[in-house]
């Protein structure tokens, strides 16, 4: 069973640069937990911290309960898998995963057993004495596994494993990892700048941005309420428009744009004059309305045949790209590039959200 | 072949061959061919030189069982030649294990551990040194060392008896280890730097401690870098001349010097080349010995 672990406050500081910034998060005893984020956000960073490979400069990291300061990587109950791997390349593939029995002085007979075992969970049973350089890349990955699994570990750190495989294999991939950690159930905490990775195979995702925590949600709510500016635009597609709000009007906000006023459900921290934007996702426009019921009227720029969508996109006069997506049953009506069409969505599908320089404010100081 | 004569043209190819080839003949294989046929074959007074007497024979190899002064070693008495000789290949392999593990530390941090900005200046403190020759370098420690140099004075200083270094093999492993730790440093910390940091960081998370690190992957990682550098040590340190005599006590006795007296006091050039060729039989040795316990080949020593 999977422990708990407890970040707090924490922040890492590299000379001046502040990598990490105050993150705080209660990741759950068996649950499988995902930090997205883009290229250089921190997330390795956090990664090397739970793993006690970096000190953080300031905050708590706690496992099970058990603060871990001055409690070194190799006695924490956590096991990473490393971005590149890190198989050992000298030893054959049996002892690469009976590594951290070999390190605990379990012998021989007993670590090539549990090796062979561990073989047949990861779907490999006759690989133990190939050498690691034999191995495809999503065998390799699965011998990642079942090497940080042979110690039992508490929590496991996934850091972007999948990113070096084709896209067939990981699909593949995240089913078999999923399924590992609901048969294990120790708590993954997994790694990923791939949205659809992160959403696929959560029970929760941490967004993160410049060194900051951003949302941490179930990926429904991570894609259908996005907290801010950055996290809508970083999960998914959006029309995106400019403006400020005007007022309220029950539960929903009015937000003026050049192209008029719109409908929609306030984010976080929205109110009137604060810096904000208007999200929209393409499957929540329809094609047709009146103007000024939340339409808005567009010259379409592009049709694109998707195979199973149709992505068209309207320009509108003040500037706006709106992309909406209709799915492509036979034989319907297309619209043509040139063609005036006009754009309308529901108030409680459009979101109004701080934009992403103002969402730094409230968040708390260094 | 065909290679270099599309590449270059028929004369320009010919000319490389012709100077590789000059360089091998002439000045490595046939002087060491001449060498080989002189330690078969008695020193004799020119006159007699291809007279009656002069067969091939294998005296010069075993004039060195020959020797009247006799040696204890190990409860056994030897010919103090032999003795000579078995001494020098096992302060040999003293010197050759110093400097691994002198050098591996030392390539350890300066590799891994060391600011990445500082690295070349270090290096450099470890080379600058070597522009020095080795005559000056080994005189300085002679004087370093002698019975009132300036550490015996250092020593004095501090309220501790004087000490005679240079006694035994002290000043010689000394000498030695300070005069080849480079070539042994260097290809260590060449290998060494290839070695991945998520392969020691996975180790340490698996639960290993540094000493296990080091043991079950950094060494292995490093090993052809280890062999290399151990053949290269023992190969200077059984060959070396300057270092024996003039850090050398009056105990001890290293098999090149021996060499010397044969040949220019003795003026008995079969003798020495014979000499010479058991010496190199045993680097020969020594090489085949580190490629099987290293488990490497000929190839990755020579990197
Ligand atoms: N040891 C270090 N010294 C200085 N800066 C560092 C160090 N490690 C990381 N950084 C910086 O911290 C930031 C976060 O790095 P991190 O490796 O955590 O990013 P990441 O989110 O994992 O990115 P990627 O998806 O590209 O792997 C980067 O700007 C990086 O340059
Ligand atoms: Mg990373």
């Amino acid at each position: 069973m999977g422990e708990g672990v407890d970040l707090s406050s924490v922040s890492i500081d590299f000379g001046n640069f502040r990598a990490v910034d105050n993150v705080s998060v209660e990741i759950k005893p068996g649950e499988f937990f995902s930090f997205l984020g883009p290229s250089g956000c921190g997330k390795t960073t956090i990664l090397r911290m739970v793993s006690g490979f970096l000190d953080p400069t300031a905050g708590q990291i706690s496992i099970g309960g058990r603060p871990m300061n001055g409690i070194g990587p190799n006695k924490r109950p956590t096991s990473l898998i490393f971005q590149n791997l890190a198989l050992f390349p000298l030893m054959p593939v049996w002892e690469n995963i009976a590594f951290g029995l070999r390190v605990r002085g379990i012998g021989k007979a007993e670590r090539r057993k549990k090796a062979e075992e561990l073989l047949r969970i990861v779907d490999l049973p006759d690989a133990g004495d190939k050498m690691v350089g034999q191995l495809s890349g999503g065998q390799k990955q699965r011998i990642a596994i079942a090497r940080a699994l042979a110690v039992e570990p508490k929590v496991m750190l996934l850091d972007e494993p999948l990113s070096a495989l084709d896209l067939k294999l990981r699909q593949h991939m995240r089913a078999e990892l999923r399924a590992i950690q609901e048969r294990t159930s120790v708590t993954f905490i997994y790694i990923t700048h791939d949205q659809g990775e992160a959403l696929a195979m959560s029970d929760r995702v941490g967004v993160m941005s410049r060194g900051r925590l951003r949302q941490v949600d179930t990926p429904e709510m991570i894609y259908n309420a996005p907290a801010d500016s950055f996290v809508a635009s970083f999960v998914g597609e959006n029309a995106v428009m400019d403006g400020a709000v005007e007022g309220y009007q029950g539960e929903f906000v009015r937000f003026k744009t050049v192209d008029g006023v719109f409908l929609g459900r306030p984010g976080p921290g929205v109110m009137p004059a604060a810096k904000s934007r208007l999200f929209i996702r393409p499957e929540s426009i329809r094609i047709g309305g009146q103007p000024g019921a939340n339409a808005v009227s567009t010259t379409i720029t592009s049709v694109v045949f998707e195979g199973n969508v149709i992505s068209i996109v309207g320009h509108t006069a003040g500037g706006s790209h709106i992309t909406t997506q209709s799915t492509n049953t036979f034989g319907s009506a297309r619209p043509q590039v040139g063609d005036q069409a006009t754009f309308s969505f529901d108030p409680s599908e459009a979101r109004v959200l701080i934009s992403e320089d103002a969402a730094k404010v409230p968040a708390g100081g260094h | 072949m065909r290679g270099l004569v599309r590449r270059y043209g028929l004369a320009l190819t010919a000319i490389f061959i012709g100077i590789s080839a000059f360089w091998m003949l002439a000045l490595v294989w046939l002087p060491y061919s001449i060498m080989v046929e002189q330690s078969f074959r008695h020193y004799l007074p020119f006159s007699q030189i291809g007279g009656p007497t002069d067969v091939y024979t294998m005296a010069n190899y075993l004039s060195l069982f020959e020797t009247s002064a006799m040696k204890d070693l190990l409860g056994f008495t030897i010919p103090i030649t032999v003795y000579i000789f078995l001494t020098t290949i096992f302060y040999s392999i003293v010197v050759t294990a110093l400097c691994a593990a002198l050098a591996y530390p030392l390539a350890w941090y300066l590799a891994k551990r060391a600011p990445v900005q500082t690295v070349p200046m270090l290096i450099m403190l470890l080379i600058i040194p070597m522009f020095v020759s080795e005559l000056l370098r080994t005189y300085a420690w002679f004087i370093l060392l002698a019975f009132s140099g300036p550490l015996n004075v250092l020593m004095e200083l501090v309220g501790l008896q004087k000490v005679r270094w240079i006694a035994g093999y002290n000043g010689v492993l000394v000498g030695m280890v300070y005069t080849y730790l480079l070539f042994m440093f260097f290809p260590i910390y060449n290998s060494l730097t290839s070695l991945d940091n998520n392969q020691v960081e996975a180790a340490q998370d698996l639960g290993a401690k540094w000493w296990t690190v080091h043991r079950l992957v950094a060494i292995p990682h490093a090993k052809a870098g280890i062999s290399s550098g151990c053949t290269m040590v023992f190969m200077f340190a059984v060959g070396s001349i300057l270092v024996p005599q003039l850090l050398g006590s009056p105990s001890s006795r290293w098999f090149t010097e021996v060499i010397i007296r044969t040949m220019f006091e003795s003026q008995d050039w079969n003798a020495a080349a014979a000499y010479s060729f058991l010496l190199l039989l045993v680097c020969i040795v020594f090489v085949s010995l580190m490629m099987r316990v290293f488990r490497v080949h000929l190839s990755d020593i020579a990197k």
